[in-house]
């Protein structure tokens, strides 16, 4: 089975260990991920926050090179590129005349017809109903899922989980053996791409999630989105210095996580990138 | 009144953000619920709802101090405030407006600075490569900004973990993707 794929810039950098995980993941199941050909970056925060036009153009550049290579469904494992992309198919959806327009500017025909999901939906429709049967060694650990802003914000658009208290992680990882806990950082922001130009925000913001899993008792925050792993787990001196605390809880992908209990080694899912060692007790 | 007065060009700063966003000021009636759930109001110099209200009084003083505000750019488009919004207002989309109103009219705020210089140096990298190559954002924001030793310490450590390349990749397409941005309109609508 084929399936497209938008990496995104950070899953070619410092997001490679999310990226290996998809991949493997994907290999495990059979799954072929073939990446959109020539794809471009979606223009992210800083592409909205300067240029509307130019915010709707990359990511619909994108979509009109899927479609033409007749990639209908696409999984697209960054939380923000996935809100990019939806959202610009959104917005052109409703909008016919901009639609035209920004065709004018890509030089390319997008017609919206590409099925976009995150890396949840992906698991939700290619991987969950095979999952517990190929469970070789669960996953059995108190874990806080955390959803961060842009794969449930804003819902209306989105479509997809509920905006205050999700829960489609949540039973993806029960199905491998996990104890996802109630706990209340779960859509909180992690300080998002301010990371390099605001650092100490991000400490606070990230800190404040960290605090809130480990004070419910979770082993590992398990996450879906690139920008929240590198703000908790390669930005963690920073929080920790800020906060003068000394978390040590790991941040794990939801990919990852889901590859180790199929039987993934710890280095097929990318672990020995991570900033903080993951280091669960066998279970 | 007559009905042609409600036609009349609303040169308010309210009226330019309704006009081209479709975003209506007016119909927030200040329950608090986007500053009490903004993570980062109290970094503001004015939350959320204030820069409502201050939208809605159409005092130029005002505008000129929305425009100059530290808020909208801290403002990390975390989408929570139109999420709890009761009467949907769409804030980000609105703060979306006034940042680029905000840089057209060169008032960006001074400790705004970095952010602006990174986003630029986030698109230039984009115009250039197609992608976003770190290295590249890195070494143009500290250039931007002479932030030249932010991070230095991160480095080795990226390195040996394999997260970060020195050559950018660079798309085939690049031409079509310096098209779209000598193309894009860079003025508001009129």
């Amino acid at each position: 089975m084929k399936v497209g794929i938008y990496p995104g810039c950070s899953l070619t950098g410092s997001a490679r260990d999310y990226n290996e995980s998809v991949f493997a993941l994907a290999k495990a199941f059979d799954i072929e991920l073939e990446q959109i050909p020539d794809w471009n970056c979606c223009g992210a925060t800083a592409a909205h926050n300067m240029n509307k036009e130019l915010s709707l153009a990359l990511p619909a550049r994108i979509l009109a090179n899927a479609e033409k290579h007749g990639l209908t469904d696409i999984v697209v494992p960054c939380a923000a590129c996935y809100s990019r992309l939806v959202v610009t198919q959104h917005e052109l959806h409703h909008d016919p005349e901009l639609k035209n327009r920004i065709n004018e500017v890509i030089g390319l025909e997008y017609k919206g017809t590409t099925n976009i999901m995150n890396v949840i939906q992906f698991v939700d429709k290619f991987i969950v109903d095979k999952l517990e049967s190929k469970v070789v060694k669960k996953f059995n650990y108190n874990v806080a899922c955390y959803y961060g802003c842009l794969m449930v914000r804003p819902a209306k658009i989105l479509k997809y989980d509920r905006a205050e208290n999700p829960q489609t992680m949540d039973e993806v990882m029960r199905k491998i053996g996990a104890n996802a806990l109630d706990w209340n950082y779960k859509v909180e922001c992690c300080g998002a791409g301010l990371s390099i130009s605001k650092t100490d925000m991000v400490a606070k913001l990230s800190g404040k999630i960290i605090e809130d899993a480990t004070y419910h008792g979770a082993e590992a925050i398990i996450v879906a989105c690139p920008m929240c792993h590198s703000n908790l787990d390669m930005r963690r001196k920073d929080i920790n210095s800020f906060w003068k605390t000394k978390f040590n809880i790991p941040v794990i992908y939801l990919t990852q996580a889901i590859g180790l209990a199929v039987g993934l080694t710890e280095k097929e899912v990318g672990f020995k990138r991570h900033f903080v060692k993951v280091d669960l007790k066998s279970a | 009144m007559s009905s042609g007065a409600h036609h009349q060009e609303d040169n308010s700063l309210a009226g330019k953000v309704r006009h081209n966003t479709q975003v209506h000021a007016q119909r927030c009636y200040q329950c608090g619920k986007c500053s009490a759930g903004c993570p980062l109001s109290a970094d503001m110099d004015y939350p959320p709802s204030m820069i409502l209200r201050m939208l809605q009084t159409g005092d130029p003083v005002l505008e000129d101090k929305i425009l100059r505000s530290y808020t909208i750019w801290v403002c990390l488009s975390c989408e929570m405030c139109i999420q709890r919004c009761p009467m949907e207002v769409d804030i980000p989309v609105m703060m979306d407006y006034l940042r680029q109103e905000s840089n057209r009219q060169k008032k960006v705020n001074p400790k705004a600075k970095n952010i602006v210089s990174f986003h630029k140096s986030f698109l230039d990298s984009i115009k250039y490569t197609g992608r976003l190559s770190e290295i590249l954002l890195v070494v143009d924001y500290k250039l931007r900004s002479w932030k030249l030793m932010q991070d230095v310490i991160l480095m080795p450590s990226m390195i040996s973990r394999g997260k970060l390349h020195f050559i950018p990749e660079r798309i085939k397409g690049v031409k079509s993707i310096s098209k779209i941005f000598s193309k894009v309109s860079k003025e508001e609508k009129k």
